[in-house]
């Protein structure tokens, strides 16, 4: 009987995992004990932003959000990776402007909703222009000293 | 040996996508890009091709059509371009640990050993990521050698059906493809072996493939050859020969082995800055932009990711190493930290001026001048001394009176919600 070879794989140990990533970050968001960054120094950019090519700041301008802690001026850190999800605050795309609004799910209807009782509840219509620009992860204030 | 596996990504109307992503109203309108002194057009989105405007057309002789078409119009926003590139390559790094930048805006992945992912589902994958993440459309070639993923990268943007993604390492849909392409389309025929080989009866990249490869040696010297082999599937082209200088030049390497000294971070800097400068004058251009990024590896399960890039707007276009040097080093002593293990780094330069074929000015005499003026105007005040009359030397005068902020690098200019 002869016996069929078939092609062998062998593992390349030179490489580091070279597996594909591509939803998630590479590092969970706590550090390991086994990682040396525990002995750095602190590092706001390391506590804000997950997913460094995805995250941008955008600055806040107006009050619809203040119920959420989200004031005029402040700074937002957004994440393009994440997926939206029924209460995530988003920035979106609506008629070609960047707003910031909660994003909430009823009734498989989908709304645009702001923090501040001054401002109306969007209902986004499927002919409407809306995109999720990004999901708002952390929000950065100065005070003024 | 397994088969080798190419994938050029490379992004749609870079510089007019930058700009939508920030200012979404710009989706779907044609836009215009102007060249440092507004002088004239270095980028155009699709829309804006399609209403005449050509690459490199003066600004003043556009003007009309702009008014008529409601054409946007931007100064170049380099910060912002070298910015976006860093993100889309980051991107790309999640895919694969080989990602071989190229230019600003394409990269070449090796993508061996994924097939069984699927290479056209992989790259569709990609393409939705760099979009989601970056905001920037790419298009995705995938082939056998580098020549032949620059084909495919170049059907999947121009075909409608492709959907941005084309895989050409099946034989036979990659000849069906090349006799869809041009000669004078295939990477590094020029216009002139384009002309000899139309006199040679081959017209398309197919005809190529199956010519004589000593006619084709004889007549083309070891480059014609070397993408002879490449289109006949056999991948042997370097780089360096190939790179039209376009809207910039990039030069990025991984290191043998991971760096953590600055030293030995700036020591390999200075080498890619050298090969930057050997490539600008090699095409007579000069550069007044610089960007310098640092990378470490994205797939250490050990060590911490970093990623960064600074850059640069010189007080003056120039194509002397010793100059891009003495900016490149600072650039990079503000993004280097210590403790982190670097894999890769690279320069872009950007903002390219052509320098005039009878120029005869002595640069280096120029530049001493520069020097001593602005030594003066430090000492004494800026503008202390001025030029009078400069007449049509771009490199003194900025205009760049629409430029739009740089969303991603500055404090003051960052996009705004309401």
């Amino acid at each position: 009987m002869t016996a069929k070879v078939i092609q062998l794989f062998n593992p390349d140990a030179t490489r580091q995992l070279a597996r594909p990533l591509f939803s998630s970050a590479v590092q969970a968001g706590f550090p390991s004990p086994a990682d040396d960054y525990l002995e750095r120094e602190l590092d706001l950019n390391e506590y804000c932003i997950e997913h460094p090519a995805a995250t941008y700041y955008v600055r806040v301008s107006g009050d619809s959000m203040e119920k959420a802690g989200i004031y005029h001026g402040d700074i937002l850190v957004v994440d393009r990776s994440l997926e939206a999800r029924d209460g995530s605050i988003v920035v979106a795309v609506l008629d070609g402007e960047l707003t910031v609004k909660r994003l909430s799910r009823r009734n498989g209807a989908l709304y645009l909703v702001p923090e501040n009782d001054a401002y109306p509840v969007f209902e986004i219509q499927p002919e409407r222009e809306f995109l999720i620009w990004g999901v708002v992860t952390g929000v950065v204030r100065k005070f003024a000293v | 040996m397994p088969d080798a596996v190419f994938a050029l990504v490379d992004c749609n109307n870079f510089y007019a996508s930058c700009e939508r992503v920030f200012n979404p109203a710009l989706e779907g309108r044609p836009i215009v890009i102007l060249s440092n002194n507004d002088g004239c057009v270095i980028a155009r989105s699709n829309e804006a091709k399609a209403a005449g405007i050509a690459m490199g057309e003066p600004f003043h002789m556009a003007k009309e059509k702009i008014r008529q078409r409601r054409i946007a119009v931007f100064s170049s926003n380099y910060t912002l371009y070298g910015s976006m590139s860093r993100r889309v390559m980051d991107t790309l790094e999640t895919f694969t640990p080989e990602v071989e930048i190229y230019s600003i805006d394409e990269a070449f992945l090796n993508l061996a050993g994924f097939e069984y992912r699927g290479l056209d589902s992989y790259a569709r994958e990609i393409r939705a990521i760099v979009r989601q993440w970056t905001g920037i459309p790419v298009s995705i070639g995938i082939a056998r050698t580098k020549t032949l993923a620059k084909i495919a990268n170049r059907l999947a943007k121009k075909s409608e059906r492709a959907g941005g993604v084309l895989d050409l390492t099946e034989r036979r849909y990659l000849d069906m493809a090349l006799a869809r392409t041009e000669i004078g389309d295939v990477w590094g025929i020029g216009s002139r072996w384009a002309a000899w080989l139309h006199s040679q009866g081959i017209r398309t990249a197919l005809d190529l493939k199956h010519a004589s490869p000593r006619h084709i040696r004889k007549h083309m010297s070891v480059i014609g050859e070397r993408i002879h082999h490449e289109l006949n599937g056999i991948s042997c082209l370097p780089l360096e020969l190939v790179q039209p200088a376009r809207q910039g030049i990039t030069v990025s390497r991984s290191f043998g082995q991971y760096l953590t000294e600055l030293d030995a971070v700036k020591e390999a800097l200075l080498h890619f800055v050298m090969r930057a400068g050997e490539k600008l004058r090699r095409q007579r251009l000069m550069a007044r932009h610089l960007t310098v990024f640092l990378w470490t590896n994205r797939f250490s399960s050990v060590h911490p990711y970093y990623s960064n890039t600074a850059a640069a707007t010189l007080p003056y276009a120039t194509d002397y190493t010793p100059e891009l040097i003495a900016h490149a080093v600072p650039l990079l002593e503000r993004i280097y930290r210590p403790g982190y293990h670097y894999k890769k780094c690279g320069v872009m330069l950007m903002d390219l001026q052509r320098l005039d074929l009878f120029d005869t000015r002595d640069p280096h005499k120029q530049r001493r001048l520069m020097k001593a003026l602005d030594a003066i105007n430090d000492d004494y005040g800026a503008r202390t001394v001025l030029f009078a009359g400069m007449g049509t030397n771009p490199a003194w005068t900025t205009k760049a009176e629409q430029r739009s902020p740089r969303y991603t690098s500055n404090w003051q200019e960052l996009p705004k919600v309401k």
